[in-house]
């Protein structure tokens, strides 16, 4: 996506890496703004940090969404943007899910606000959110068959 | 979703009641199903889809021109808002500057926006609350303001006048006259809604200590807009991360303590003196002529005298109408203060003509998904007032 800027470092990306380099597998600026990549399983931990971490303090979700990069693998990105309402900084959270049985741990309990954000990323794309209380279709009706965000799905439906 | 009810054993059967579809109320297509004891909601579940379109998918089958005309669709009060938002983003994926004589006319008519959706909110919430005739005056007003959009945009309604790189076209001589007595008579239409209601018993009675979230509530779900700013928040987008020169202007942010639905209401009223404060400077700052897209071959159309004299200028209209352009693969992220609060497009590229992905973060979405913690343990007409307070347009929560 765009190159890895050495000079610079972003102190958000310079903070995570300070806490656990090992669980940041990636960070990379483009247009001025962060995005970190983390492995699937760091997530919880990862958003508790960002959360909670005083010099941080990303108390306030915007969303979360996925993007899918069908047919290479893995498969589906999920992308969480957050700010912090104290220090007026923002960042991007990603990280990536196999296309085979997609599944992401919830961050519900971090941000509640992610609730109806990761059901809308289950209804179009078909990725799980383990650990979420209530993992149903919220825009489509609870009987429809496919995702139609995915790639493979037709814009114009199945007829 | 289910609306069967687990009750404990021994305890009184509560009933669900639900609200909508087809309920006036609700501003649209929500069903809210109430689960009630007699009077009193024990909890309120608001199912949305109903009018899902999937314009985050036709987005995709679109070139990054086209879509526009997608964006008016979603909050349909405030088509403005989501051109701009949606442009900002593809300006920001391509790295282009906008001309200020464009950025000054997007700001003087989302403030203008802002105060059209807000009409429209007063009116069909005090309509909500049994006084019909503040809605007459409210759209007396919003009708002017749509006329103004009519003269530059061509539009009333679904405006499409933001383009990628600028404006689609250049504003009509004496726009700003309109603008001017728009401006002038504003004010006292405000204080005669403010007299129709702030004193109001029966106002004041189904708004005050009515819907309260608690302002740590407010930003863990995710709430913004009017609504978090009345839980005493200062939180505008405008202010945070400006945009499209908003720097230069001099705005309050107005915030309440209460973050009750009578709050919500004044932060409402002086966010529209506030909204006519910003039309007043960007009117002073507006210069008369200059060019309203940059100057980006390729991308933003050329000039129409260009195309009739210069080979290149035709073959650039050309392409940029049957392929479009591809922007380098990347990702953006573009926050915007929309009426009803942060509204944010997430554009991403894959070196394409068409969009990878857009999506769109729906304030409305968000604010809605709070509504249980407004009104729960409150009378069932309470609910009524919560979601008219909360502002939401279905259109745009759907998409």
């Amino acid at each position: 996506m765009a190159e890895t800027v050495e000079t610079h470092v972003h102190p958000v990306a310079a903070r995570l890496k300070a806490w656990d380099a090992g669980a940041v597998s990636n960070t990379e600026e483009f247009r001025g703004e962060l995005t970190v990549t983390v492995p699937r399983e760091q997530v919880p931990r990862v958003a508790a940090f960002l959360r909670h971490d005083p010099e941080l303090e990303f108390d306030f979700l915007d969303d979360l969404t996925a993007t899918d990069h069908f047919p290479s693998e893995p498969r589906f990105a999920v992308v969480y943007h957050m700010l912090s309402i104290r220090h007026r900084h923002t960042v991007r959270l990603q990280t990536w899910t196999s296309g085979t049985n997609p599944s992401v741990p919830s961050v519900v309990t971090v941000w509640p606000t992610a609730n109806w954000h990761e059901r809308e990323v289950f209804d179009l794309f078909g990725i799980r959110f383990d650990g979420h209380p209530e993992m149903t279709r919220i825009l489509l009706p609870l009987d429809w068959e496919g995702h139609p965000l995915r790639k493979d799905y037709p814009t114009e439906g199945h007829r | 979703m289910s609306t069967t009810v687990d009750t404990a054993a021994g305890a009184a059967e509560a009933m669900v009641l639900n609200m909508g579809p087809q309920h006036p109320s609700t501003h649209g297509v929500l069903r809210v199903a109430l689960e009630m004891d007699g009077e009193t909601l024990i909890s309120a579940k608001p199912d949305i889809g109903y009018l899902h379109t999937g314009i985050e998918k036709s987005c995709e089958a679109k070139t990054y021109s086209q879509a526009i005309t997608l964006t008016d669709r979603m909050d349909y009060l405030s088509p403005l808002s989501n051109n701009l938002c949606y442009c900002l983003a593809v300006e920001k994926l391509l790295g282009l500057e906008v001309p200020k004589r464009a950025q000054y006319v997007r700001v003087l008519l989302t403030e203008l926006t802002r105060i059209a959706s807000h009409l429209v909110w007063l009116g069909t919430h005090a309509i909500d609350l049994g006084a019909m005739s503040v809605f007459l005056y409210c759209f007396r007003e919003r009708e002017e303001i749509l006329k103004i959009f009519e003269m530059v945009a061509g539009q009333r309604m679904m405006t499409s006048y933001f383009r990628i790189g600028g404006l689609s076209l250049e504003p009509p001589a004496g726009w700003l006259d309109r603008v001017e007595n728009f401006v002038e008579a504003f004010p006292g239409h405000l204080a005669e809604y403010e007299d129709l209601l702030t004193e109001n018993r029966i106002w004041r009675i189904r708004t005050v200590g009515v819907g309260v979230i608690s302002p740590e509530d407010a930003i863990a779900w995710g709430v913004s807009g009017p609504v978090l700013r009345a839980a005493g928040v200062p939180f505008d987008v405008r202010k945070y991360f400006p945009y499209s020169s908003y720097e230069e202007f001099q705005f309050e942010v107005p915030t309440r303590k209460e973050s009750d639905c009578f709050a919500r209401y004044l932060v409402r009223l002086e966010e529209m003196r506030q909204s006519l404060s910003i039309v007043k400077q960007a009117m002073a700052k507006v210069p008369a002529e200059g060019p309203i897209r940059t100057d980006a071959p390729g991308i933003v159309p050329p000039p129409r005298e260009k195309m009739k004299t210069e080979m290149e200028a035709l073959i650039y209209h050309f392409k940029i109408f049957t392929e479009g352009f591809s922007p380098a693969p990347g990702h953006v992220y573009q926050r915007i203060e929309s009426p009803r609060g942060e509204l944010s497009c997430y554009l991403a590229s894959d070196g394409s003509p068409k969009p990878f992905r857009v999506k769109f973060r729906a304030p409305s979405f968000v604010n809605l998904q709070a509504l249980p913690l407004l009104c729960t343990g409150r009378l069932m007409a309470d609910a009524v007032a919560c979601i008219g307070t909360l502002d939401i347009v279905l259109g745009e929560i759907d998409r």
